[in-house]
C-alpha cells in the first residue's frame, strides 16, 4: 500500500526529492500507526469511536487536525497574499464557528449519541426515516468535502512541482491519496485516524510557527511594518489592508460572500466528521475540553496564517504569487523558499520541501477523517436501518449484539472502500474543474440539512419525526438544487458546463437561502405533524444531554 | 446548591468524579453489561425508566442545571452570531468605514478582525469556566441518581 511515495517520486524530478523523502517518512509513520491500531479487536466502539478513551488534549489536536485542511494552510494565506484583508474574512468565519460547536453542540451530542449525530435524532424520533435522512445528508456532505480536498491534492502536486503540471502526476496523486485514506480507515478505524490527525496537527502547527517566527523576525517583530511592506508590495497600496478587493464590486458578489460567511459559521456544527469526534472521549466534560483545545489551536493557526499571508505579499510580492498560481495556493511555499534564502539555495529548497510535505500530510489526514465518518454513516445509519427493516419483514429474531456489531464494522470497512472509490472517480472527473466552491457547498449543506435537525432535536420539545425528516431534506435538496442552477454550473466561462447557460440563481453559495429553508422546513413539518412529539423521549433526551445519564 | 437527590448520593461523590469516571469500572459501559438492543423509540422503553426521566426532568435540580445552561449559552450564542454578522455585513457593505485608520497601521477592519479572534477566545474561556463552576457538579449528581434509580446499569 505504500503507493504515495514512489508515485510522487516518479513525477517529481530531482529538485523536490527532499519533499518526497519527507512525505514518504510521514506515509510510513501513518502506515505503522494503522498497523498498530488495526491489531485490536473490531467492535463498533473500537472502530467508530477509537475505544472512547482519548484524552481531551488528544481529541483537541485531532479535532484541529480534522478541521485545518490544506485549503486553510495554503488557500487562506494565498487569498491574503493576493487580496489582503478579504482573505482574512475566511479565517474569522472558520474560527467563530467553533463557538457554536462549543456552546450548543459538543457536550449535548456527546451525551445523547453513540457513533454518529443521527443517534441524537433517532433517540427521540421514529428511527428508520430520520436515520436514512441524516445518513444521506452526512454522506453527501462528506463526498462534497472529499472531492474538494482530493482535487486540491492533485493540483497541489502540479503547483509544488513548479510548472511541470503533468496530468499523469495529478491523476496518480488523486488515486494514491484515495488509496491511502481507504487503507487507514478500513484497517485502522477511528484509533488510527485519530493518531494520524494528531501527528498531522503537530507537524502543521510546528511548520506554521516556524515560518511565522521567521516572518516576524525579518520585520523585527513589527507587525505594522509588515503590513506596510505588504501593502506597498501588493500593488494595491492601503486598499490591500481593507476589505473590498475580492468581495467588493457588485452587490451579487457581496451577497455571495455573506452567504458563504453564514455557511461557514453555521456549517461547522453540522459537519459529520467533526461531530463523530466527540464520541472518542468518555464524557461530555472531556468533549468540552477537547473543543477548548481545538479552539486554541485553530485560533492560533489562523492568526499565524494572517502573518504568513501578509508576509508572502511583503516578502515575495503579490504579483509573483499571482504569476505562480492564480488562486494563490503557492504563496506559502514561495514565502518559505524566500525566507530560506531564495530559489536554488539549500535553505530555500529545504523549507519549500518541508511546506510541501506538511501540506500533503494535511490533506491525507483530512480525507481520512472524512472517509471514516462517512463509512460510519453508511454502516451505522443506512445499512443498520436497512438490515433491521429486512429482519422485521422476514420476521427474523433480532441478531445477537456481538454478531450485529461485527457485521456493522465489516460493512463500515467496505463502505470506506466504496466511498473512497466514488470520491476518486468524481475527483478524476473534476480534476480540471474549478472546484473551490465545493468546500463552501459542503459547509452550506451541513448548515442547512444537519444543523437545524440537530438543534431542534436537542432544544425543541414539540419537534417530531416529520419535522426532522423535512428539515434535513428541506435543507439538503434546496442547497444542491440552488448550486445546480447557480453560475458555478453554467453560464460562465469557468463553470462546470461552460457551453450552456441555465443558471437562474445568482449566488455561488446557497447558504443564505438554504439555511433558512432548512429551519423553516423543520418547523413546518412539526406543526403539520399528525403525531404529537413524545414527552417521555424528549425528557430523556433533555436530561441525558445535560447530565450524561446513560451515556454510551 | 439545591439538589433534591443529594442525600442518597453522599457516599458516591468524589473530588473529581469525572476524571475517575474515565478510568474504568462501572463507567465504561461498552465493555460490560448485558447484551441489549440499541436505543429505540419503536421498542418502548420500560415505563419505570420513562417515569424516572420525566420525574428528573421536572425536578428542581434538573431545572436549575437547564436554566443555568440556557441562560448562559443562548444569549452568548445570539451575541456572537450578531457580532459576527455585523462584522461580515460591515466588511462587505461598508468597506470605506472599515478602511478608516484608528492607530498606526491599524484600520477599523483589522481591529475588528482581531477583536473577533479575541472575543472567540474570551467566550470560550467564559463558557468553559461557567460550565465547570456552575453546572458540572449538579449534572453529575443527577447522573448518579439516575444511574441508581435505573438499576446502576447502562440506560440504553
Amino acid at each position: 500500500m505504500n503507493g504515495g511515495g514512489p508515485l510522487l517520486a516518479q513525477a517529481a524530478g530531482e529538485r523536490h526529492g527532499l519533499a518526497i523523502v519527507l512525505f514518504t517518512v510521514f506515509v510510513t509513520a501513518t502506515l505503522a500507526i494503522t498497523a498498530w491500531a488495526g491489531r485490536r479487536r473490531s467492535s463498533t466502539v473500537e472502530f467508530f469511536a477509537g475505544g472512547r478513551l482519548f484524552t481531551p488534549l488528544e481529541n483537541g489536536f485531532a479535532l484541529a487536525g480534522d478541521y485545518m485542511s490544506a485549503a486553510s494552510f495554503l488557500g487562506i494565506s494565498g487569498l491574503i497574499a493576493l487580496f489582503g484583508y478579504d482573505g482574512l474574512l475566511y479565517s474569522v468565519g472558520f474560527l467563530v464557528a467553533w463557538l457554536l460547536v462549543l456552546m450548543l453542540v459538543a457536550e449535548l451530542v456527546r451525551n445523547c449519541g453513540r457513533y454518529t449525530f443521527a443517534d441524537v435524532l433517532a433517540a427521540r424520533m421514529r428511527r428508520r426515516p430520520v436515520r436514512i435522512a441524516a445518513g444521506t445528508a452526512s454522506v453527501t456532505v462528506s463526498i462534497l468535502y472529499l472531492v474538494a480536498q482530493m482535487v486540491g491534492a492533485g493540483s497541489l502536486v502540479g503547483v509544488l512541482l513548479g510548472g511541470s503540471d503533468s496530468g499523469a502526476a495529478r491523476t496518480w496523486t488523486v488515486v494514491g491519496v484515495g488509496a491511502l485514506m481507504v487503507f487507514y480507515v478500513s484497517f485502522g478505524g477511528m484509533r488510527a485516524t485519530t493518531w494520524i490527525q494528531i501527528v498531522k496537527t503537530v507537524l502543521l502547527i510546528g511548520g506554521t510557527v516556524a515560518l511565522t517566527v521567521m516572518v516576524l523576525a525579518r520585520f523585527h517583530g513589527d507587525f505594522g511594518r509588515l503590513l506596510n511592506t505588504a501593502a506597498a508590495n501588493s500593488g494595491h497600496g492601503q486598499a490591500f489592508l481593507a476589505p473590498g478587493l475580492k468581495y467588493g464590486g457588485s452587490w451579487t458578489n457581496r451577497l455571495d460572500f455573506i452567504s458563504l460567511g453564514l455557511a461557514l459559521v453555521l456549517g461547522t456544527a453540522g459537519l459529520p466528521h467533526i461531530l463523530s469526534r466527540f464520541y472518542t472521549v468518555p464524557t461530555a466534560r472531556s468533549a468540552r475540553r477537547s473543543v477548548v483545545w481545538a479552539i486554541g489551536l485553530i485560533g492560533a493557526f489562523y492568526l499565524m496564517t494572517i502573518v504568513l499571508g501578509f508576509g508572502a505579499a511583503a516578502v515575495v510580492g503579490t504579483g509573483k504569487v499571482h504569476a505562480s498560481n492564480e488562486a494563490g495556493n503557492t504563496a506559502v511555499p514561495l514565502l518559505a523558499e524566500a525566507l530560506g534564502g531564495g530559489q536554488g539555495t539549500t535553505g530555500g529548497t529545504v523549507l519549500f520541501a518541508v511546506v510541501g510535505a506538511v501540506a500533503f500530510a494535511t490533506i491525507l489526514a483530512v480525507v481520512a477523517g472524512i472517509t471514516l465518518s462517512s463509512s460510519a454513516s453508511v454502516a451505522h445509519d443506512l445499512y443498520a436501518t436497512w438490515r433491521r427493516k429486512r429482519a422485521a419483514a422476514r420476521d427474523e429474531p433480532p441478531a445477537e449484539e456481538g454478531e450485529s456489531e461485527r457485521r456493522e464494522v465489516r460493512v463500515a470497512r467496505l463502505a470506506a472502500v466504496g466511498v473512497g472509490a466514488v470520491a476518486i472517480a468524481l475527483s478524476l472527473l473534476a480534476q480540471d474543474q474549478n472546484v473551490a466552491f465545493l468546500v463552501g457547498l459542503a459547509f452550506a449543506v451541513a448548515a442547512s440539512a444537519n444543523l437545524p435537525a440537530l438543534l431542534y432535536s436537542l432544544f425543541w420539545r414539540r419537534f417530531t419525526t416529520r419535522g426532522a425528516v423535512w428539515s434535513i431534506y428541506g435543507g439538503l435538496v434546496p442547497a444542491l438544487l440552488l448550486v445546480v442552477f447557480s453560475p458555478v454550473m453554467s453560464g460562465r466561462p469557468d463553470a462546470l458546463l461552460p457551453g450552456v447557460d441555465f443558471h437562474v440563481f445568482p449566488l455561488e453559495n446557497p447558504g443564505l437561502v438554504s439555511v433558512p429553508l432548512g429551519f423553516l422546513a423543520g418547523w413546518l413539518g412539526t406543526v403539520t405533524s399528525h403525531e404529537p412529539a413524545d414527552e417521555a423521549t424528549y425528557a430523556e433526551t433533555e436530561v441525558r444531554s445535560l447530565t450524561g445519564a446513560g451515556a454510551a | 446548591m439545591e439538589n433534591d437527590h443529594g442525600g442518597e448520593l453522599g457516599p458516591l461523590r468524589m473530588d473529581d468524579p469525572w476524571r475517575d469516571a474515565t478510568g474504568g469500572g462501572a463507567w465504561v459501559p461498552e465493555q460490560q453489561g448485558p447484551a441489549r438492543p440499541q436505543e429505540s423509540v419503536e421498542e418502548r422503553p420500560p415505563d419505570g425508566r420513562a417515569a424516572a426521566y420525566l420525574e428528573v426532568q421536572d425536578s428542581a435540580a434538573f431545572r436549575e442545571v437547564r436554566s443555568r445552561y440556557r441562560r448562559f449559552a443562548f444569549p452568548m450564542t445570539a451575541a456572537f452570531l450578531v457580532w459576527y454578522l455585523l462584522y461580515l455585513v460591515a466588511a462587505t457593505a461598508a468597506p470605506r468605514l472599515m478602511a478608516h485608520r484608528v492607530a498606526g497601521e491599524l484600520n477599523v477592519a483589522m481591529v475588528a478582525g482581531l477583536a473577533q479572534f479575541a472575543s472567540t477566545f474570551l467566550l470560550t474561556w467564559a463558557y468553559a469556566r461557567h460550565a465547570r463552576v456552575r453546572r458540572d457538579r449538579i449534572a453529575l449528581d443527577l447522573r448518579w441518581s439516575l444511574a441508581t434509580r435505573t438499576g446502576q446499569e447502562r440506560v440504553r
